[in-house]
């Protein structure tokens, strides 16, 4: 019971951020409009290495600083690759909440699993590590997959930000979702429960 | 101009002064009630001395607006409100209110506190939506951002743990359209 591994799934694991090493995939992603048109709210801006480098380095040193925030890379078990990035943040210790998030940088490494799993090991991290009690993630209402793929995992929608968000010249409303340990707990009991594939 | 940015029918803003500030916010955060309905971390005491050196060195910044309420009646500093920008491209942002001096508690300081910001977001910041968050076991407020013109969005479930039971976190929003409807009908 003790000895369940934490960070390592079948085709991925959990790793800590390494600077040097993930800039340049890192930078890499952003130049790729759609992924962070999908994974976040800020404006669209490429990095070289070096910035990327930077930005990673101050990323992490905030992280461990402010100790509300676990920032992860996922890579592939076949050959060590960066993925992508997931993580914790905002982390409430004394109530127990706290948001996810979580990416797949290039288009060919998306469909094959590695975020499904990702999710799987940050959800049983979350509530058999650190405890948590619930779990808030939030995605725009233009990126359908994301949805999905987080209703399979048990999230409900709890909030619609209306028009919070203005993208390629529309407003789109903003969700935020939730999963409470209890859902989380019943789902990996029960096989049968929604969010299955994911547990 | 006739209708001057910052003065409301009860209160009027201004930049937050460290010396009166840091007073007020020190005796305030002893205040259990007043802490936990203004914040969701744990209460603590805070040093007035300390708050002082912390309010002087703040330099004004883009993403962040924050005022000291004060009464038009005789200048007396009641709360501070404040607007947090995080992406300036999406025009959305977030407030935060609170009254520290009971006195003024649900006599409409708030609501009218709440009027002038919601002014300053729409004319002054062209923001597209205000949004904010509240416990649910605080209906006074719920009540005044109603009245300033809020709509629930929604809420997160059992997000704060207080006196041993979990309470939702409740979100609200109002969309630059619908403030400009309530400001034409008065």
């Amino acid at each position: 019971m003790i000895d369940t591994p934490l960070f390592e799934g079948l085709l991925i694991r959990l790793g800590p951020i390494d600077p040097e090493r993930d800039a340049e995939v890192f930078a890499r992603w952003t130049h790729d409009v759609e992924y962070l048109h999908l994974s976040g709210d800020a404006p669209v801006r490429p990095l070289s290495v070096a910035q990327a480098h930077k930005k990673l380095d101050q990323m992490t040193k905030d992280a461990e600083k402010s100790h509300r925030e676990l920032h992860f890379a996922i890579r592939k078990n076949e050959d060590d690759r960066l993925v992508g990035l997931t993580q914790l943040q905002r982390i409430q210790w004394s109530g127990g909440a706290a948001q996810i998030s979580l990416g797949i940088g290039a288009p060919e490494d998306r469909g094959q699993g590695f975020g499904s799993e990702a999710l799987r090991l940050m959800l049983r991290y979350a509530f058999s590590e650190l405890n948590l009690h619930r779990l808030e993630a939030i995605a725009c209402e233009y990126n359908t997959r994301a949805i999905r793929f987080l209703e399979r995992a048990g999230f409900s929608v709890e909030v619609r930000r209306r028009q919070a968000l203005h993208r390629g010249s529309k407003r789109w409303d903003l969700l935020h979702m939730g999963l409470l340990r209890e859902e989380w707990v019943s789902a990996v009991r029960n096989p049968n429960a929604r969010g299955f594939q994911l547990l | 101009m006739k209708q001057p940015l910052f003065t409301g029918t009860l209160v009027h803003l201004a930049a937050p002064d460290p010396e009166r500030g840091a007073e007020a916010i020190a005796r305030w955060s002893l205040d259990s009630e007043y802490h936990r309905l203004q914040d969701n971390n744990p209460a603590r005491p805070l040093l007035s001395k300390r708050l002082r050196e912390e309010m002087a060195q703040e330099e004004p910044r883009d993403q962040a607006f924050v005022f000291a309420i004060h009464t038009l009646s005789d200048d007396s500093l009641i709360g501070f409100v404040d607007i947090d920008i995080t992406q300036w491209i999406h025009g959305d942002a977030f407030v935060g209110i609170a009254i520290g001096e009971r006195d003024y508690w649900d006599k409409g300081y708030g609501t009218d506190a709440m009027r002038v910001m919601l002014r300053y977001a729409f004319t002054e910041l062209n923001l597209h939506r205000v949004s904010l968050s509240v416990f649910e076991y605080n209906p006074r407020a719920l009540r005044s951002y109603k009245k300033a013109g809020f709509v629930v969005e929604g809420r997160l479930r059992q997000w704060i743990n207080r006196e041993g039971r979990y309470w939702d976190l409740i979100f609200m929003g109002i969309l630059r359209e619908e403030w400009l409807a309530q400001t034409r009908n008065g």
